[in-house]
C-alpha cells in the first residue's frame, strides 16, 4: 500500500508543539542554561561547563538532604501503602455508609497544602495545640521545634494523615471492580481470608497500587510546603528535604547555577526511581505467563 | 452426597416484600434426587441463579428451608455445605499456576499432597490442560480459564452437589459440545448430583435427566425432556422448548372437540371438562401437517428450508401457526393443516388442563 504523504499533518501537530514548548521545553532549557553558566544578574552569563554539577555531586549538604528525603519517602510508603490497603478493605462496600466514608476520606485531599501545614503546626504546639498540649499533659517531652525526632514524627504523621486517603481511595476503586463471583468462588473453595486477599484482592489491585505507589513516591520526594510550614526545615537541618534545600539555595542564597544543576539531578533521580518502581511492579508475576498461549 | 429438598422456599431481595411481584423466587416445594442430573432452564432474570445461589448458600432465602438429606442447611454457610459451583464467567486465581488453581479447593480442605497430585492430574487430563499445568493462569484465553473453573468445580470427589451457572457461555461452540459430553460422562462415573443452569434448551435437554423450567420466579415444570416436549405444563414451556415453539390457538373446548373463533372444529385426543379462563389449544409444529382437505384453512406466509426439514410459517384464523414438514414432503397444493389429535394439549389461563379421560368419546 502507498504511504499517504500529507504535510498538513504538521499544521495539526503545531498547537501541541507550541503548548509543550512553553509549558515544558523552554522552562527546562532555561534551567539547563542556568546549570552550565555562572550569572550575577543583568542577563550576564559566564560559561561554567559542568562545574556546578561537579560541585553538587560532591556536596555534603546535598547528600544529607537526599538521605533525609529517601528516608522520608521510604517511611511514608511503608506506612501509607499497607495502611491504605487496610482501610480500603474495611470500607463499607455500598449504601449510605460507603458514601459517607468516601466523603470523609476525600476531605484531607481537598485541603490546600499550606493549610495542612498550618493545621499541624498549631495542632502540635505545646502551649495552644490540642496534640502538643495533650502529650505534654501526659508527661511526654514532646516539642517539634526543638527535638529532631519529634519533628520527624510530626511531619510523618501529618503526611500519613494527609495522603493515606489517596492510597485508600485508589485501592477501594480497585476492590470495587472485582466481580462478586470471585468472592463466591472463594467461599465455595473454602479459601481463608488471607488467601482471598493474597490471590484475589491483591492481584486485582495491582494496577491501582502501582499508581498509588508512584504518586506517593513522587509527591513525597518533592514535598515542600507542609514541612516548610511546620518546621521550616528544622530544628537545625533535620527536616530539610531536597525541595526545601533547593529553594533555600535558589531563592535564599541566589545561587542560581548550583540550584539549576541540583534541580536537574533531582528531576533525574525522581524519573529513575519511578521507572524502577514501574518496571519492578509490572514485572511481578509475569515471569511465567509470558509463554504464549498455544491454542 | 444428598438429596436436596426445598421446603416452602421463596426469596425476595427486598426487605419488606409486599406483593408477589416483589419475590424473585415464588414459593416452591421440590425434591432433587441424590445423584440426579438436573438442568435449570429459563430465560434471563427468571430466578435461576437466585435458586442456585440459595442451594449453594451464597444467598440465604427470605422464606422457607433448604435440606440436604435430613439436615437443615438453610442458615449454614457455603463451606459447611460441601458444594462445588462453577460460575458463568471464568473465575481463576491469576497469580497461581493452573495446577495450584485446580489443587486450591483440596488444599484448603487439608487433603494430603499425594492425593491432591493424583486428583489434579486426573482432572487436568479430563479438561485437556495437562501440558499447561505449570504455567500461570494469567493470560490464558477465556475458554481455557473456564476449563480451569470447571476443573476446580469437579476436583473434589465428596461434594454434595455440583452447581453450574451457565458455565459454557464463554466457550467456543465445538468445545461446548465436548465439555458437555465430559460433564455427562463424569456424572455417570461419580454419580454427583448436578444442577446445570442454562437458557439454552439444547444444552438443558442434552445434559439433564430432568429439566426444571422456570418462568418469572416460579418452577413451571420439572420433567424429562420428553415430558416437556409432549406435555408442557405451561404455555411458557411449550413456547420455550422446541424450535420453533408450540403453536397456541384460542379455542372453546367442549368434551373432545375444540371450537376455534372462526367456527372450525378440531378433534382432541381426549375428553375435557369445561375449563374457566382463557382457553387455548397447543400443538407442536412437528405434530401438525399440511393436507389437501379435512383440516383447517392455512394461509402460508413463508417457507424456510432449515436443512433436514422445512418450516412453514402461516396463519389460521388470523393467528400465526408453524408447521414442520419433513424433508421430501410436498408443500405445494396443500391448502389446509391438520393436527394429530392425541398430541393436542389444552390450556386454561396458561396452565395445562389434564383430560377427564383419555381417548375420544
Amino acid at each position: 500500500m502507498e504511504k499517504t504523504q500529507n504535510n498538513r499533518a504538521w499544521l495539526l501537530v503545531l498547537p501541541v508543539l507550541v503548548v509543550v514548548a512553553f509549558s515544558a521545553v523552554i522552562p527546562l532549557m532555561t534551567v539547563v542554561n542556568y546549570s552550565v553558566n555562572d550569572t550575577f544578574g543583568n542577563n550576564a552569563f559566564f560559561w561554567a561547563g559542568l562545574e556546578w554539577f561537579d560541585e553538587m555531586v560532591h556536596s555534603r549538604r546535598l547528600h544529607e538532604a537526599l538521605g533525609r528525603q529517601a528516608l522520608f519517602s521510604a517511611i511514608i510508603l511503608a506506612i501509607e501503602v499497607p495502611l491504605g490497603i487496610f482501610v480500603a478493605l474495611n470500607m463499607p462496600k455500598k449504601g449510605f455508609w460507603s458514601s459517607l466514608v468516601l466523603v470523609l476520606m476525600a476531605l484531607p485531599l481537598l485541603i490546600p497544602f499550606n493549610v495542612v501545614g498550618t493545621i499541624w503546626q498549631i495542632f502540635g504546639r505545646t502551649d495552644i495545640g490540642l496534640l502538643g498540649h495533650t502529650l505534654k499533659a501526659l508527661g511526654l517531652d514532646y516539642n517539634y521545634t526543638n527535638d529532631p525526632l519529634d519533628a520527624w514524627i510530626t511531619v510523618i504523621v501529618m503526611d500519613v494523615w494527609h495522603w493515606t486517603s489517596l492510597v485508600a481511595l485508589l485501592c477501594y476503586a480497585g476492590l470495587q471492580s472485582i466481580p462478586q463471583a470471585y468472592y463466591q468462588a472463594a467461599r465455595i473453595d473454602q479459601a481463608s481470608r488471607w488467601a482471598v486477599f493474597r490471590h484475589i484482592e491483591l492481584p486485582k489491585m495491582k494496577g491501582v497500587l502501582l499508581i498509588a505507589v508512584l504518586l506517593r513516591f513522587m509527591d513525597s520526594f518533592m514535598i515542600y510546603t507542609e514541612p516548610f510550614v511546620v518546621t521550616g526545615g528544622g530544628p537545625g537541618n533535620s527536616t530539610t528535604f531536597l525541595s526545601i534545600d533547593l529553594v533555600k539555595m535558589a531563592v535564599g542564597q541566589f545561587d542560581l547555577g548550583p540550584a539549576a544543576a541540583f534541580s536537574i539531578m533531582y528531576f533525574l533521580v525522581i524519573l529513575l526511581v519511578s521507572w524502577v518502581f514501574y518496571t519492578v511492579m509490572t514485572n511481578i508475576d509475569r515471569s511465567q505467563s509470558d509463554i504464549p498461549e498455544a491454542m | 452426597m444428598a438429596q436436596i429438598t426445598l421446603k416452602n422456599l421463596a426469596h425476595s431481595y427486598l426487605a419488606h416484600p409486599r406483593s408477589e411481584a416483589d419475590y424473585a423466587l415464588k414459593e416452591m416445594d421440590h425434591v432433587w434426587q441424590d445423584g440426579g442430573a438436573y438442568a435449570l432452564l429459563g430465560s434471563s432474570g427468571c430466578g435461576k441463579t437466585t435458586l442456585l445461589n440459595i442451594i449453594s448458600g451464597l444467598l440465604t432465602p427470605s422464606h422457607g428451608r433448604v435440606l440436604f438429606g435430613d439436615r437443615d442447611v438453610t442458615a449454614a454457610p457455603t463451606a459447611e455445605r460441601n458444594i462445588a459451583q462453577v460460575f458463568q464467567f471464568p473465575v481463576v486465581y491469576d497469580t497461581m499456576t493452573v495446577r495450584d488453581n485446580l489443587a486450591f479447593p483440596l488444599k484448603n480442605r487439608g487433603k494430603d499432597a499425594a492425593y491432591i497430585k493424583a486428583r489434579v492430574d486426573q482432572i487436568a487430563r479430563m479438561i485437556g490442560m495437562e501440558a499447561r499445568l505449570d504455567r500461570k493462569a494469567q493470560g490464558l484465553t477465556a475458554d481455557a480459564k473456564q476449563k480451569i473453573s470447571l476443573g476446580r468445580g469437579m476436583v473434589r470427589e465428596d461434594v454434595n452437589a455440583i452447581l453450574f451457572d451457565e458455565p459454557l457461555t464463554v466457550i467456543d461452540p465445538h468445545m461446548k459440545w465436548e465439555l458437555r459430553t465430559q460433564l455427562k460422562q463424569l456424572h455417570r462415573q461419580f454419580g454427583h448430583t448436578m444442577i446445570y443452569v442454562t437458557h439454552d434448551q439444547t444444552e438443558a435437554l442434552t445434559f439433564a435427566q430432568k429439566v426444571v423450567v422456570m418462568y418469572e420466579g416460579r418452577v413451571v415444570q420439572m420433567g424429562t425432556p420428553e415430558e416437556l416436549f409432549e406435555k408442557p405444563a405451561h404455555t411458557f414451556v411449550g413456547y420455550f422448548i422446541g424450535s420453533p415453539g408450540m403453536n397456541f390457538l384460542d379455542a372453546e373446548v367442549r368434551g373432545d372437540r375444540a371450537l376455534l373463533p372462526g367456527g372450525e372444529v378440531v378433534a382432541l385426543g381426549a375428553h375435557y371438562a369445561p375449563a374457566a379462563g382463557r382457553v387455548q389449544i397447543g400443538i407442536r409444529p412437528e405434530h401438525a401437517t399440511l393436507v389437501a382437505g379435512g383440516g383447517l384453512p392455512l394461509t402460508i406466509r413463508r417457507i424456510e428450508d432449515v436443512g433436514r426439514h422445512r418450516l412453514v410459517r402461516g396463519e389460521v384464523t388470523g393467528l400465526p401457526l408453524n408447521v414442520v414438514m419433513p424433508e421430501g414432503m410436498p408443500v405445494d397444493g396443500l391448502p389446509q393443516v391438520a393436527f394429530a389429535p392425541d398430541k393436542i394439549n389444552v390450556y386454561a389461563d396458561d396452565w395445562r388442563v389434564a383430560p377427564e379421560r383419555e381417548g375420544a368419546a
